[in-house]
């Protein structure tokens, strides 16, 4: 059983903003998270705000100019499945089609994927860790095969989102409101680094909410795709994925974004591999370059050394298919 | 979200009505009801029970529930309707897979209160009088579960698969089971079974 909270579902913005004031309030969208974090006391809340109620943030709409409006409480199946977003969007489509379970997809939602909690077996389990107030990171020196390869500081979860990579690769922004109105910030700027602060994984307010994310126009020779290494089929987290966004002309890279998922506290742009490819045919030669590149700043833990070869496999297996032109898109 | 009320009235039965008085007798039965409790934004407070009505297996239930109660454990506890198994409660086995509005959730990881406006089905809404569903009938001729408790699950996922999917490929039968796991390891026998489910739906409708 689940200790004790109020709960309300407000039926407009300013009624939910307003019940968000409270003192140790959380927000419920799809649920998954929320009621998983309870649980296992990752926090308390002495009261749920229920958003599902706020029919204004779900599904999908066009922009003006060719790009999308995805509402925050939109869900992960209903994501992987809009045509538009599967036809221009392709990385974000298999990105959603990679979340968990088919029942966590048709419960959970695109803002909440992005708002997750980390699936770190110290942070999940009973240790007091760093992130939840404690002292230490335990992955330091103990179990780390899951743990993060690039941008470990204090502490050194990876990001559990696949839909946050492609965001970042399709240079998405999110729209957050508070009680100070609204403000927009690139996906790639929304998640925290633990070099930044290691008490916190996005730059979310605890009064704020994101609204929606909005994905500009895809460019024409866009190739976008989402690949994502696990250990099972189902339900799993990435122990390494990439997210790429591609733009060709005359099958050459104009433009690159490169973001893995699996590897580091924050969905992880690699410029390194961005610099490798811009401007050049996605050869052999360039993409072991770009492989070479990509594992290049890694700094393995005791036991995740196995993420640098994988990595690089997926990287070099990836940019061949992007040139190839299966991963259209 | 408004109920088809003659839809309802018209399954009552008689267990489904002492079901219906028992859980609700403390409810005053006329007073208006939204789809939601707090529709008109008002907190429900911790321990403080609250009305709301769920939509199961074609009936209506009003129901005095905390906050934090499950969909799993109302299903259960309050409903009797034990053919939803509690498995993790985490979301990670399935065995508390139910419908709502014909798509697989886990009622384990669904608070009750945010159940209302859907329409749940469980394992028990898949009976026709004594008969058995056809996804039900599958799995009992393909021998697909050992120990069985899986099994309620696996099969709201196949429904649910099936309303979705009316013809799966193999791949789809596997992504679309993947949400449920079986310690007996009965997943060959599993997917034989929504296989054939599949194709007599298909051939009989």
């Amino acid at each position: 059983m689940l200790s004790n909270f109020a709960y309300v579902q407000p039926q407009s913005l300013k009624a939910a903003l307003k019940q968000l004031e409270t003192p140790e309030a959380r927000l419920h969208a799809g649920g998954t998270d929320l009621l998983g974090c309870l649980r296992e006391g990752i926090f308390g809340a002495k009261k749920i705000v229920s958003i599902s109620g706020l029919n204004a943030f779900k599904g999908v709409r066009e922009t003006s100019n060719g790009g999308l409006r995805i509402g925050a409480l939109t869900t992960i199946t209903q994501v992987e499945r809009h045509p538009a977003i599967r036809s221009r969007f392709r990385a974000l489509s298999q990105g959603a089609g990679e979340v968990a379970s088919p029942q966590l997809r048709n419960q959970g939602t695109i803002g909440g994927n992005i708002c997750q909690k980390p699936r770190c077996w110290y942070y999940r389990g009973e240790f007091h860790c760093l992130r939840k107030g404690g002292e230490r990171c335990y992955a330091v020196g103990g179990e780390n095969q899951y743990h993060c390869i690039f941008g470990g500081e204090n502490c050194f979860i990876v990001h559990p989102s696949d839909t946050a990579p492609p965001l970042v690769a399709l240079e998405a922004v999110v729209r957050i409101v508070g009680p100070q109105g609204t403000r927009s910030v690139p996906v790639s700027r929304f998640h925290v680094p633990p070099s930044e602060d290691f008490r916190q994984e996005t730059v979310l307010a605890p009064d704020e909410m994101v609204t929606e994310i909005i994905l500009p126009p895809a460019p024409s020779g866009l190739r976008s795709s989402y690949r994502k290494v696990r250990a099972r089929r189902a339900w799993d987290f990435s122990l390494a994925g990439m997210a790429l966004a591609i733009t060709f002309k005359d099958n050459t890279v104009q433009k690159a974004r490169v973001v893995f998922s699996g590897v580091a506290p924050v969905p992880w742009r690699s410029k390194e591999v961005e610099v490798a490819i811009t401007g050049r045919r996605l050869d052999k030669e360039t993409v072991a370059r770009a492989a070479d590149a990509a594992v290049r700043e890694a700094e393995p833990m005791e036991k995740n050394g196995y993420k640098i070869s994988l990595l690089r496999g997926v990287v070099e297996e990836e940019l061949l298919a992007a040139q190839s032109g299966e991963s259209p898109g | 979200m408004e109920f088809d009320e003659t839809k309802i009235k018209m399954s009552v039965t008689r267990r489904g009505f002492l079901t219906t008085m028992g859980v609700g007798a403390a409810v005053a039965v006329t007073g208006r009801y939204a789809s939601g409790a707090s529709s008109d934004e008002t907190v429900m407070l911790p321990e403080e029970m609250a009305k709301i009505r769920l939509h199961v297996n074609g009936r209506v239930h009003r129901l005095l529930v905390e906050p934090r109660w499950t969909l799993l454990f109302v299903l259960r506890e309050k409903l009797g309707l034990t053919g939803t198994k509690v498995g993790c409660e985490r979301g990670e086995c399935g065995a508390c897979t139910v419908l709502m509005d014909n798509i697989p959730r886990y009622a384990c990881m669904t608070l009750a209160v945010e159940a209302q406006g859907f329409e749940i089905t469980t394992l028990e809404g898949l009976m026709k009088g004594e008969d058995l569903g056809r996804v039900q009938e599958a799995f009992l001729e393909h021998d697909a579960f050992q120990c069985g408790y899986c099994t309620p699950g696996q099969i709201m996922a196949a429904e649910g698969l099936l309303k979705d999917d009316p013809e799966p490929s193999p791949d789809a039968i596997r992504r679309g089971m993947s949400g449920n796991l079986c310690r007996c390891g009965a997943y060959t026998h599993i997917f034989e079974a929504v296989d054939e489910a599949g194709k007599r739906k298909r051939g009989k409708s």
